[in-house]
Parts: C-alpha cells; sequence; structure tokens
C-alpha cells in the first residue's frame, strides 16, 4: 500500500529532529518522523559498561548495530579501513529515538557571543575555513531558552561570569558540587578563576511529570532508569505524537532524498523494519540525521539538478567536520576524593573560553564524569606499567584518588576534514556508507596545551602529588560532538544552507542538527543543536501557508 | 543445503567486516565454545598475568577466559582469525625459548615472555601472520574487559573487581555510605 503524502518528513529523532518534528506537529502540519533505531529503555542494558555508549566495546546499546552498519576510514597514509559501529574511529553518536539524548553526559550549555563571530574575533587562521555564522547569539537566545524550559535545565544564572546574556533564569536550580568538585572549586578561587554548577539537562527537582535525579555513577553513556535525564525521548517527542499530527517510524533507514526535475525535494525513499523499500511524499524534508549520516544522505541523493548530491554543486557538503578536541590533566590525591555522587561532573570554569592572549578560541573545563572500571584501566600517568602487579595496585588503591579536570577545546573547522560517500562498500540495504578523511586543523593542539597547562595547575593547587597533562588535538574529529558538515550561510557558494537552515536552491529541503553549526564552541553542543531545532522549526511554521510552503 | 550455508558465510563476512575466517571447531572434548582446552590454558596463563591474583582475586578467578571465548562467538567473531593464529605462535615462541608450552613455565618466565612480546621482541619466525605486540594489545583489552566489565557477559565472575576497587555492588541508591578521610578530619576539627 502506497504511504499517505503527508506535509513534513524529518529524518533522525535525536536532538535537533525531535524538536522540528514537535514544532511541526503542533502547528498543524502532518508529519512522519523517520529513525533508524528504536525506543531504547534503562532495562535492556542496565549499567552494563561494555555496550555504554562511554566504551562500546561489545555494541552500542543505543545503536547502530554492528551487524548491519559500517563506515570507511581513510588513515593519514591514504589507505582506508572498513569500522564498525562499536569501533571508536566509527564516530558514532546514537541511533534510537532521542539519539545521544538518551545516553548523553546531559551538559546544556549555551555558546557564548563570540561563538558565533569567530573569525571576526580572531581573523583569519591560515588553512582554516573559521568563519562567524551567519546569526549571532541574540538571534538564537529566546529558542535557548525554549530549550532550557521545553526540555529541562538546572543550573545557576549569573553564576558564570562569562556567561553571555540570558533573559530568563534556568527552570531548575543547579546540582550540589559533588566532592571533588568542592576541592576543586576551592583551588580555582585561590588561583583567581570563577568556578561554577555545570547546568544539566537532567533534573535537579521534579519537573515535566518527572522524577528528580538520584545521582547514579553510571549516567554518561547510559540510559537514566528513573528517568530524570532531559531528553527528546522524553519530552518533545511524545509531545509530537500527543499532537495527533506526527507518525514515528522507527527501525527505518532512509536511503534517499528524492529531488523532481525543477530540483524540489517531493520525498524519501527508505527500508522499513522489514527491510522493504518503501517511498513517503511529503511537501518539505528536514533531514536531522547528525553531522555525518546527514551529508551522507545528501550526498547520497543525486538528480539531474544536483549529480553530486543534493545541495552539493559547490562540493561542500560533508566538508569542516568537526567536533571536539578533547584536553585537561589528570592527579593523584593523598586522601579518597571519589564519593559515588553521580554522574561526578559537577564543576566547571569557563575563564579559557576566548579572550586568553594568543589563544584562539578557547573552552571548557569540568571536573570529570566517573570511569567505569574498565575505562579507568586505561587511566594511566604516561609510563605507568599497563598490566600486571602494578596495574592492580594502581587500579585497587588509586581509582577513588584520581582527581581530572579536561574538557572541549574549540576546534578550527579546516575543508579536508570531511565526509564523502565510498564508491565500493555499502551498508546492509546496498546503500554507499560514509568515507571519513582528513585531519584536525594544526592549530588545535596548541591551543589544547594552553588548556591542559591550566588544568594541571588547578590540580597542583589543589593538592594532588602527581599531574600530568592529557593533551588532546590530533587526528580526524567527529564522534559525539559531530557537527560542521552542512554550514549555513548567507553566500550559497561556501555554504550548505540558509541563515534559516534552508538548502540553497532547495526552497524544501532543511537541515535541522548539528550539521549547521559553523564553528562548534568551546562547550559540549547539544543546546545549541537543540536551539537550532527550534529556529529552523520557527521559520518553516511561520513560513507555511497552509497547504504549502511559501 | 549448500546455498544457505553459503548465504549464512556470506552474512558472517559481512558481519565481521573482514576477511572471513572459518574456526577450526573447537572440538567436541573441549568444555570451551571457541577455544581448544590447550589454546584455553594459554589464554588463562596470559590473562592471569596480566591481572595475576594477589589478597584480591586474579583474572583466573574472575573467569576471564570465559569471557573471551563467549565473545569470540559473538561481537568478537572478527578476531578468531588472529586468536587461533597468535596463540600457536605464543605456544611456538614457548617451545623454542623453553622448551615448555607457555602455561607451564613459571611465573617469571611467563611474565618475561610478556615482555618480550609487548616490545615485539620474540623470534619473528613465528610471528609472520600475527603481528605480536598487536596481539598482545589485544589480549591485554580484554582481560581488561572481562576483568572489569559486567558479569552478564562471562567474566568478572561475583563482581570480584568492583569488590577490588570498594565499588558496591549492587548499586543500593541512596544506601551506600562513604567515609573520606578529608571529611572525617574536618569533622574532627569542630
Ligand atoms: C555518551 C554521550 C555523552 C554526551 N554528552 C553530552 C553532553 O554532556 N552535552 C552535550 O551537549 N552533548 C553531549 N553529547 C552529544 C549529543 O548527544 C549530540 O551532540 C546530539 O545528540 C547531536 O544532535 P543531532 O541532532 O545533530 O544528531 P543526533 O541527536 O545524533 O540525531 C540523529 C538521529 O538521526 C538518526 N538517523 C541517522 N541517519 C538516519 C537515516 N538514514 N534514517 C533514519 N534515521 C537516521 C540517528 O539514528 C539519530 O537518532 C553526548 C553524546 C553521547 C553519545
Amino acid at each position: 500500500m502506497k504511504n499517505k503524502h503527508v506535509n513534513a518528513i524529518v529524518v533522525g529523532a535525536g536532538a535537533g529532529g525531535g524538536i522540528v518534528a514537535k514544532e511541526l506537529a503542533v502547528a498543524g502540519l502532518s508529519v512522519v518522523l523517520f529513525e533508524r533505531g528504536g525506543w531504547a529503555t534503562y532495562d535492556d542494558h542496565n549499567d552494563d559498561e561494555l555496550i555504554s555508549q562511554r566504551t562500546t566495546v561489545l555494541g552500542n546499546a543505543f545503536g547502530p548495530d554492528d551487524k548491519r552498519h559500517r563506515r570507511v576510514v581513510v588513515n593519514s597514509d591514504g589507505s582506508t579501513r572498513i569500522v564498525l559501529p562499536s569501533e571508536g574511529s566509527y564516530s558514532n553518536n546514537a541511533a534510537c529515538v532521542g539519539s545521544g539524548t538518551v545516553s548523553y553526559g546531559a551538559m546544556a550549555w549555551r555558546f557564548m557571543e563570540k561563538d558565533f563571530t569567530m573569525k571576526s574575533t580572531y581573523g583569519h587562521v591560515e588553512g582554516s575555513t573559521l568563519d562567524d555564522w551567519p546569526i549571532n547569539y541574540f538571534d538564537l537566545e529566546p529558542y535557548y531558552e525554549k530549550a532550557e524550559w521545553e526540555i529541562g535545565v538546572s543550573g545557576e544564572s549569573g553564576a558564570n561570569p562569562f556567561e553571555s546574556h540570558r533573559e530568563k533564569p534556568y527552570p531548575m536550580p543547579p546540582f550540589a558540587y559533588n566532592h571533588s568538585a568542592n576541592i576543586l572549586a576551592d583551588a580555582a578561587k585561590r588561583l583567581g578563576y570563577s568556578p561554577f554548577p555545570i547546568p544539566m539537562l537532567r533534573n535537579s527537582v521534579r519537573y515535566g511529570g518527572r522524577p528528580a535525579c538520584y545521582r547514579m555513577r553510571s549516567c554518561v553513556g547510559f540510559a537514566c532508569p528513573v528517568n530524570a535525564k532531559c531528553g527528546t525521548h522524553n519530552t518533545v517527542i511524545p509531545t509530537a505524537l500527543d499532537s495527533g499530527n506526527c507518525e514515528l517510524r522507527t527501525h527505518c533507514q532512509v536511503a534517499e532524498i528524492m529531488l523532481d526535475e525543477k530540483g524540489r525535494a517531493t520525498g524519501v525513499k527508505y527500508f522499513d523494519e522489514k527491510d522493504k523499500g518503501q517511498i513517503q511524499t511529503a511537501d518539505i524534508v528536514v533531514v536531522s540525521a547528525a553531522a555525518v549520516e546527514t551529508a551522507r544522505l545528501l550526498l547520497n541523493s543525486k538528480s539531474k539538478l544536483f549529480p553530486n548530491g543534493a545541495g552539493n554543486n559547490n562540493d561542500w557538503v560533508g566538508r569542516n567536520l568537526q567536533g571536539h578536541a578533547y584536553t585537561g590533566a589528570h592527579g593523584l590525591m593523598n586522601d579518597d576524593v571519589y564519593d559515588d555522587v553521580g554522574p561526578g561532573a559537577t564543576l566547571a570554569i569557563a575563564d579559557f573560553n576566548h579572550d586568553n592572549p594568543g589563544i584562539v578560541g578557547g573552552g571548557v573545563l569540568c571536573n570529570e564524569f566517573t570511569a567505569m572500571p574498565y575505562l579507568f584501566s586505561k587511566m594511566r600517568p604516561p609510563g605507568a606499567k599497563r598490566w600486571g602487579p602494578e596495574h592492580k595496585e594502581y587500579q585497587r588503591s588509586q581509582f577513588k584518588k584520581l582527581i581530572r579536570l579536561h574538557g572541549p577545546f574549540q576546534e578550527i573547522p579546516n575543508f579536508e576534514a570531511r565526509v564523502t560517500v565510498d564508491s565500493e562498500v555499502k551498508d546492509h540495504w546496498g546503500i554507499p556508507v560514509a568515507r571519513l578523511s582528513g585531519s584536525r586543523h594544526p592549530y588545535d593542539p596548541t591551543g589544547c596545551q594552553y588548556m591542559s597547562e591550566r588544568a594541571e595547575e588547578i590540580l597542583k593547587e589543589a593538592g594532588a602529588y602527581h599531574t600530568w597533562q592529557r593533551v588532546g588535538g590530533r587526528g580526524l574529529s567527529g564522534g559525539q560532538h559531530q557537527a560542521g558538515t552542512t554550514r549555513m550561510g548567507n553566500d550559497p557558494k561556501i555554504s550548505v544552507t540558509n541563515k534559516f537552515g534552508q538548502v540553497h536552491e532547495i526552497d524544501n529541503l532543511f537541515i535541522a542538527d548539528g550539521s549547521l553549526c559553523v564553528t562548534n564552541g568551546g562547550f559540549n553542543p547539544a543546546l545549541t543543536i537543540m536551539a537550532l531545532g527550534y529556529w529552523v522549526g520557527d521559520y518553516i511554521v511561520k513560513n507555511w501557508n497552509g497547504s504549502k510552503f511559501k | 543445503m549448500e546455498t544457505s550455508r553459503r548465504e549464512f558465510l556470506r552474512q558472517l563476512s559481512l558481519a565481521c567486516g573482514s576477511v572471513l575466517f572459518i574456526p577450526a571447531c573447537a572440538g567436541y572434548d573441549s568444555p570451551w565454545r571457541f577455544f581448544s582446552e590447550k589454546e584455553a590454558r594459554t589464554v588463562i596463563a596470559f590473562a592471569g598475568q596480566i591481572i595475576p591474583a594477589d589478597q584480591d582475586a586474579g583474572a583466573t578467578d574472575a573467569n576471564v577466559v570465559n569471557f573471551i571465548d563467549k565473545q569470540l562467538i559473538g561481537p568478537y567473531t572478527r578476531f578468531q582469525e588472529e586468536y587461533r593464529k597468535g596463540i600457536s605462535a605464543i605456544e611456538n615462541s614457548a617451545q623454542k625459548l623453553f622448551q615448555k608450552a607457555f602455561y607451564e613455565l613459571d611465573r617469571d618466565n611467563q611474565t618475561g615472555f610478556m615482555e618480550q612480546m609487548e616490545a615485539g621482541k620474540l623470534p619473528e619466525e613465528f610471528w609472520t601472520e600475527v603481528n605480536q605486540r598487536s596481539f598482545f594489545n589485544l589480549v591485554l583489552d580484554h582481560s581488561m574487559q572481562g576483568f572489569y566489565g559486567s558479569p552478564r557477559h562471562g567474566g568478572n565472575k561475583n563482581y570480584v573487581s568492583y569488590k577490588m576497587m570498594r565499588l558496591d555492588y549492587p548499586h543500593v541508591l541512596g544506601q551506600n555510605r562513604y567515609e573520606s578521610k578529608c571529611a572525617t578530619a574536618k569533622l574532627m576539627e569542630l
């Protein structure tokens, strides 16, 4: 049977897609929301570290599976290898209703004003595609607010002196510091820095009909057993479904966006739960499949007017792949600092984000999420023995004494870090897979080094008797914070969409996910992606004339 | 029959994402899923030096070999070939150096052997198909997973590693109490 034509298709039920689907559905548009994964629940995997989204060695509890999905990675010497979703270099986020927002650490950052004007602030960086966004912080501010109140954020307005202007406070009070945060807060203050509680997409009190967090050690990388973590799966997606205007089709892999002779999107081709090829037509198509898969889907959608893929006539789709270069320092304390108050990360220091002499951008430092035992087995000072009695003694005596401060450094985008589609390797459905190539910009390790030095300095002040830096910024980026592959811009020659996420030259094709981000901020990206979801959704709704797109 | 087998192999190779290796059967007399009895002994000895028993349980007590054996016919099917060839290379190297099986060596000789392997210094003649350092790292990593991961995958028997790390399990939320030296010291000052 043929699928009934609808007003809008949204591909991907993650951070951006869940929000757009809800915005359109409550405004009265009929929507089909496609998701390649299913609903994920805590009971399916409980606190099993080896399939958690932090250490996926035995598979991804939140998808995608190793059987049907794969990617190709181009090594630095030009050779290629096939990687599975459970392997690190696959660059996975998740594949389930809510995507990363089910298992994320839930840090809820607004970018800073300068994050939207990186080029005018810092000038041209050689070998980079660093640029300003076509919108500024104040364009997005009301949409950040909407995300904070509709999805739910705990935090303390005004506690971060570097915070961008906000019209409204957070809807929930902040989380109390855990033990390591208390120690680090004192040390940071002594050094003249300004620590503050990390804003979290997690209930500190009952909110949205869901209970308060009870501080599990296994939080980041896992679903919440009591539903205290706020994602799109337990907020906007249920609202969209309740509106009666949105149908969620899980376990459906969208293969291609169909474009007609005039270059307009007419719908999508997809494989349903039983692997049957199907067609869904719509007036509008919104792609929210996350930076790697969004680029792949566009590149796999070839037509007469777009022989190199939808929106790709200027070869910008898939370019500027970014993530975050994690960097920081570790230290050992004489006394236990681990108090088993999950998820561990409660304190942030934003002094190193912008306005530091000689540093382009920067990033936030946070005390770290609890490492589960296997992950901890890899956390060693340089030169430490990895096995045998020394390994065991370290594991036994230092687990509760290790203190870590690290965070995401804002990467400098470059044109060659990119997603293309592989000409040979196909997935389970025969769709060409994403191919990842290039590497981070050579500036990144310099900025990371600066942040790691600051982190080490604070750890020392906090009393760590042995400290070492972990400096990030090399290799290819992407991963859980993947962004940038269909950047928005005013000039169609050097961007893929306009400032509303509308693909240049294809009026009824939109992007609403991390792919839009011109630069990725020195913070975890989910709240910004959510704000972009509201921003794009709002534009579509305002330009919808009741039966077709204006 | 033949086509369905071929189809099965095709899917398997797709699932592995690498060259297909048809495992030699563990044999009817082996209690293991993938390993032969002898191979398992090698792995037990090897993992037993990665995480040796002391006042706390080690890899052998945690049943790490059971974890690895189980994964090799599950998510780690793609490592079957490397294990089969790597274990045989360990055995051949030990025979050449000590005229004994690896698992029969004493502790010092086992760890000395493993240090050589970690540094890539075992006789090269046996390591033409498998890279000794990569294989060392693979078994090291899998041993850590088996010792520290959830018992539902066949290792970490009775949460022995959690016990060693003083992590309560099951986690009784709101009920686990920890005394930190700092907090106690602060209280004493009052
Ligand atoms: C363990 C972990 C911790 C994290 N911690 C934080 C944090 O503390 N703070 C923060 O800000 N961010 C965090 N993140 C990152 C955050 O989850 C992502 O930035 C965010 O979800 C990305 O949003 P998106 O809309 O771009 O894509 P996603 O949310 O990934 O959504 C994309 C969706 O599209 C689906 N899809 C893709 N292709 C297809 C297709 N062809 N057909 C059908 N469906 C498709 C995918 O299955 C997925 O569900 C974390 C992520 C993880 C995994």
